[in-house]
């Protein structure tokens, strides 16, 4: 049983050998790869959900650990989730079966590559989050970016080649400068175990460096104003599947980091660091919104949204409140859900008419109405609307931020009504109005692999927005731990000085 | 210490070059058709001075201490005989295909490698000036092997001449050392150092020491010659001037300074992290215009001594083990790498452009993934062997507290990412142009695959190389 983060991490490895092992024509191949895809990702998912029924939500220490030799003394093969890691490897898990099924007709070419590239991409996605060493958890951070470059450069759009070298260098950027934190930590802890770094106590001077480099990383993966410009680019490009892959997991490893490695090391640096990243979050949040509505592209829509979502993420991580930080890991599950959601619907279109400019559309409810139906729900959830799973991480994250800083929650307000401006805009010109469009007129509602595909998600983001009980029973323990430390540290830090001050103020 | 003795701890230099004038012989009487046998011979000549080495792994002296053993030498030596082997391979199979083969290529490549080994042994400037000489004027001959090719004999001549000068400049620093600490034994250099200081005749003879070996490894502003010799050489002996020859460069280069100048560290330290900044720059910027995939691997060799040259100036145990590890990484890399230039064929003649790997994963996508996996390694990119390598070197920069020179490095090496991408770009995202030739010759296929699975997999068990490259790197810090 002890083995089983290995296990779901390297499954599709497994997937990938059975893939490279089939022989035949090239229908064949294509054929037994995409099988092969879908149960590999199938037997992952159920083995997330095996950890999720296993998990202990009342401890906050890591489970499920596995610990052996590695690179050197000090930088160990550590696996190990708690309450903070443990939604995102069923996210990841969850996901892909979507992005298998999505890409069953809608990929033509190299189909065996394609489906090698995605299994490949899952392990290093489930490996971020379930390493507990640096090095560990920097080989999957960075390694990801290879079957992602290759997704993006093979199989996408026309500017393909520009979307996926802007991506990799951008990411690559970011990720460098944390690669020399990481090794400044090792040399000064004398470890990169996550789990002795959690309880180190780094210089104040020291975190100052070492916070803004891991901030260059997260913040671009994550991404926030004004290091977004990849993102855009990404998602248009890339195939449906990449596109969810890229918007669902792929961003939620910058707050992910920001929760797991920032703040509970870093916890002085955060804290002198929390206006920063409130004015970036806030400017992300309304510019980005305001250029969403300005959008022509469909995804390029969506892929803005994202990075205004995301600073609601950033925003209530730094508010480190038991509702900011909650709400925040709510929301990027929510988000991951729902924008992945999204980019599928975009893909049922797209698939159909080979365009993604809104103009092209308009409506589509006359001939489509399942599908009307289904955008609806999560363009709603994506708007924050009570009853979906975007309302819960919205509402808490804005509470987190009310509590540190009413300017701050006053500003992100607005952000909301934005929101549902380009959102329900959007949604009215491709949806309704009349369907005058010739090319239009004969187009197809969803098929039953589509129907199968968006039902389930359909469902996870009403039962999110209705009943969000489960997520925070398992992650309510770590968060708590998680600001109790945080608070613990900063009144260490500040207790010299507190005693300093008392005489002085005896007098 | 008897000669008897001494002759002992040179026996597998000995072997070679007893070996390398019978083997004259042999291609002497039988001609050009023995190369092949010839080769098969060197080849096995190789193994058994490394079957020697790795069985002898006690320390030794010869010669008033001219001649060291050590583990240090033991790991490189064993990194340079494995390079040398497998080149002589990879040339038999290259000009077999062109039936161009001629038995001296191995014979020179047998005589250089003994050089090399001579160079890394060496503790007095005396020992070190001869090892070095009897490599190069062996790598000349090399350079220009393709006496019908006017590019080729240019690459000679270029290598020769401005070889030479830096031959000139490394004796001219030797003198000067000599003149200001009375010897030219490494020991005696250190204790001398160690009692006086630095002083500024010191200074000088130690820059021009640099400047030579600078010149040696390649590294800017000393690399004027790389990518003219390396386009212009046939492939396989670029390939040997890549992975061997700047191996053993290097740790000529490492000896040189640990060895004698321990007690100055803070005057050589500085020119070297220049010499190091400076190479990944220019090696980063200089490569991405490159359309010749030999000049393109000539730009990326300066980067990736760049990046060595960190661990040097760390000065510490622990960054001669990274570089160790770098070295091991890019010896192997670069194997697989030059394996991957020499296949490329179209209708039997060989190709260098980069843009004729156009679509490559559609028309051979098992040799595109060898090629795309290394590229990656190169790179520097996790899991690749190559993020091991950068990963120690770095950590040793930070160790020693060289922030800025690893930022602006790691920096460098964003740069160089994207002309590594191109190639990725070129083979897998564009459109098929013809393809290449499927004929390579099974012993390059094999470099190329043994080098792409040591690149991938290496990061499951990275442990025994680390822990040997720790254990030699120990052995120069007394």
């Amino acid at each position: 049983m002890s083995h089983i983060l290995s296990l779901v991490t390297f499954l599709p490895l497994i997937g990938i050998v059975f893939i490279l092992l089939t022989r035949g024509s090239d229908a064949t191949v294509a054929r037994n790869a995409k099988w092969a895809a879908l149960i590999t990702t199938l037997v992952e998912f159920v083995l997330a959900m095996v950890i999720w029924i296993k998990f202990d939500g009342t401890t906050a220490a890591f489970q499920f650990v596995e610990q052996g030799n590695w690179l050197a003394p000090g930088i160990t093969y550590h696996m190990g989730v708690d309450g903070i890691s443990m939604l995102f490897v069923v996210l990841t898990a969850g996901l892909m079966p979507f992005c298998i099924l999505a890409s069953w007709n809608s990929i033509e070419t190299r189909v065996a590559e394609y489906m090698i590239a995605f299994l490949a991409l899952e392990t290093m996605m489930i490996g971020v989050f379930t390493s507990l060493d640096l090095v560990l958890f920097y080989l999957f951070f960075e390694a990801g970016l290879i079957p992602m470059f290759l997704i993006i450069g093979v199989w996408g759009g026309k500017r393909r080649i520009y979307a996926s070298f802007k991506f990799f260098l951008y990411t690559l950027l970011g990720s460098v400068l944390m690669l020399l934190a990481i090794l400044a930590m090792y040399y000064m802890a004398g470890t990169t175990d996550i789990v002795t770094l959690l309880h180190f106590h780094f210089p104040p001077a020291m975190q100052t460096w070492l916070w803004l480099a891991f901030f260059a990383s997260f913040a671009v993966k994550m991404p926030m104003w004004p290091v977004h410009t990849w993102l855009p680019d990404a998602h248009v490009e890339a195939p449906t599947a990449g596109s969810v892959i890229l918007a669902g997991i792929l961003l939620k490893m910058g707050g992910y980091g920001f929760l797991r490695f920032s703040v509970p090391m870093f916890p002085e640096a955060s804290h002198m660091f929390a206006p920063f990243v409130f004015t970036l979050s806030i400017v992300a949040i309304i510019y980005t919104s305001l250029v969403a509505l300005a959008q022509e592209d469909i995804k390029k829509l969506i892929a803005y949204s994202s990075v205004a979502h995301m600073g609601f993420v950033t925003m209530g991580i730094f508010t480190i409140t038991h509702q900011g930080v909650e709400g925040g890991i709510f929301q990027m599950l929510s988000h991951g859900v729902v924008s992945g959601a999204l980019f599928l619907c975009v893909g049922v279109i797209y698939d159909r008419m080979h365009t993604r400019e809104i103009a092209a559309y308009g409506g589509l409810v006359n001939r489509m109405p399942v599908y009307a139906a289904c955008f609806m729900i999560f363009t709603l959830a994506n708007v924050g609307l009570p009853g979906t799973g975007g309302f819960v991480g919205e509402f808490l994250t804005m509470l987190g931020a009310f509590a540190a800083n009413t300017w701050v929650a006053i500003f992100a307000t607005t952000g909301i009504i934005l929101s549902a401006a380009y959102a329900l805009y959007v949604y009215r010109r491709v949806v309704f109005g009349e369907l005058v469009k010739p090319a239009l007129m004969t187009i197809k509602d969803l098929s039953p692999r589509e129907f199968a595909i968006l039902a389930p998600l359909v469902i996870i983001t009403i039962l999110m927005g209705v009943y969000p009980k489960p997520v925070f029973d398992v992650t309510t323990a770590s968060v708590r731990n998680l600001i109790t430390e945080y608070n613990t540290a900063l009144a260490m830090d500040h207790a010299p000085q507190v005693a300093a001050r008392l005489p002085g103020d005896s007098k | 210490m008897t000669l008897h003795a001494d002759l002992i701890v040179l026996l597998p230099e000995l072997m070679l070059a007893i070996g390398a004038m019978a083997l004259l012989l042999v291609g002497v009487f039988a001609g050009d058709r023995a190369t092949g046998l010839v080769s098969w011979l060197a080849i096995a000549l190789l193994a058994a001075a490394g079957v020697y080495i790795f069985a002898h792994p006690e320390p030794a002296k010869a010669f008033h201490g001219a001649f060291t053993v050590d583990g240090f030498s033991r790991f490189v030596k064993l990194l340079i005989l494995t390079g040398a082997a497998l080149c002589i391979l990879m040339a038999k199979e290259f000009f077999a295909i062109d039936r161009t083969q001629r038995f001296e290529l191995p014979v020179l490549m047998l005589l250089a490698t003994l050089g090399m080994l001579l160079m890394v042994s060496a503790s007095s400037f005396i020992a070190l000036y001869m090892g070095l000489e009897l490599q190069s004027l062996a790598l000349y001959v090399l350079a220009s092997f393709n006496r019908d090719s006017l590019r080729s004999t240019e690459a000679g001549l270029k290598y020769f001449v401005l070889g030479a000068l830096s031959s000139g400049m490394l004796l001219y620093g030797i003198s000067l050392i000599y003149g200001f600490t009375g010897t030219t034994e490494f020991a005696g250099i250190a204790a001398a150092t160690a009692a006086t200081g630095a002083n500024i005749g010191l200074i000088f003879g130690l820059v021009f020491l640099i400047a030579g070996l600078a010149f040696k490894v390649g590294a800017v502003p000393f690399h004027m010659w790389t990518p003219d010799v390396y386009e212009g050489s046939p492939t396989p002996v670029t390939a040997f001037f890549v992975t061997a020859a700047k191996v053993a460069a290097f740790a000529l280069f490492i000896r040189a300074v640990i060895a004698p100048f321990p007690a100055v560290i803070h005057q050589w330290q500085q020119v070297i992290l220049a010499v190091s900044v400076l190479s990944t720059v220019l090696g980063a910027v200089a490569a991405i215009g490159q359309t010749n995939i030999k000049r393109l691997l000539a730009y990326s060799s300066i980067g990736h001594v760049g990046y060595a040259l960190l661990g040097l100036a760390a000065g510490t145990a622990g960054g001669i083990q990274a570089m160790l590890v770098y070295l091991a990484f890019y010896l192997i890399t670069n194997l697989g790498m030059f394996a991957c230039v020499a296949a490329m064929r179209r209708d039997g003649e060989s190709v260098e452009d980069i843009s004729d790997l156009a679509g490559l994963s559609r028309t051979q996508p098992h040799y595109a993934f060898a090629l795309g996996a290394l590229v990656f390694s190169l790179a520097g990119l996790p899991p690749m062997f190559g993020f091991v390598g950068k990963l120690y070197v770095f950590g040793a920069a930070m160790q020693a507290h060289l922030y800025i020179p690893a930022i602006i490095n790691v920096l460098a090496s964003v740069i160089g990412a994207f002309y590594y991408l191109r190639i990725i770009q070129i083979m897998y995202f564009d459109e098929p142009k013809r393809g290449l030739d499927h004929d390579t010759g099974p012993g390059t296929a094999v470099i190329m695959w043994g080098s792409a699975a040591i690149s991938i997999l290496y990061f499951v068990m990275p442990g025994p190389l680390l822990a040997i490259a720790g254990t030699a790197a120990h052995t120069l810090f007394p």
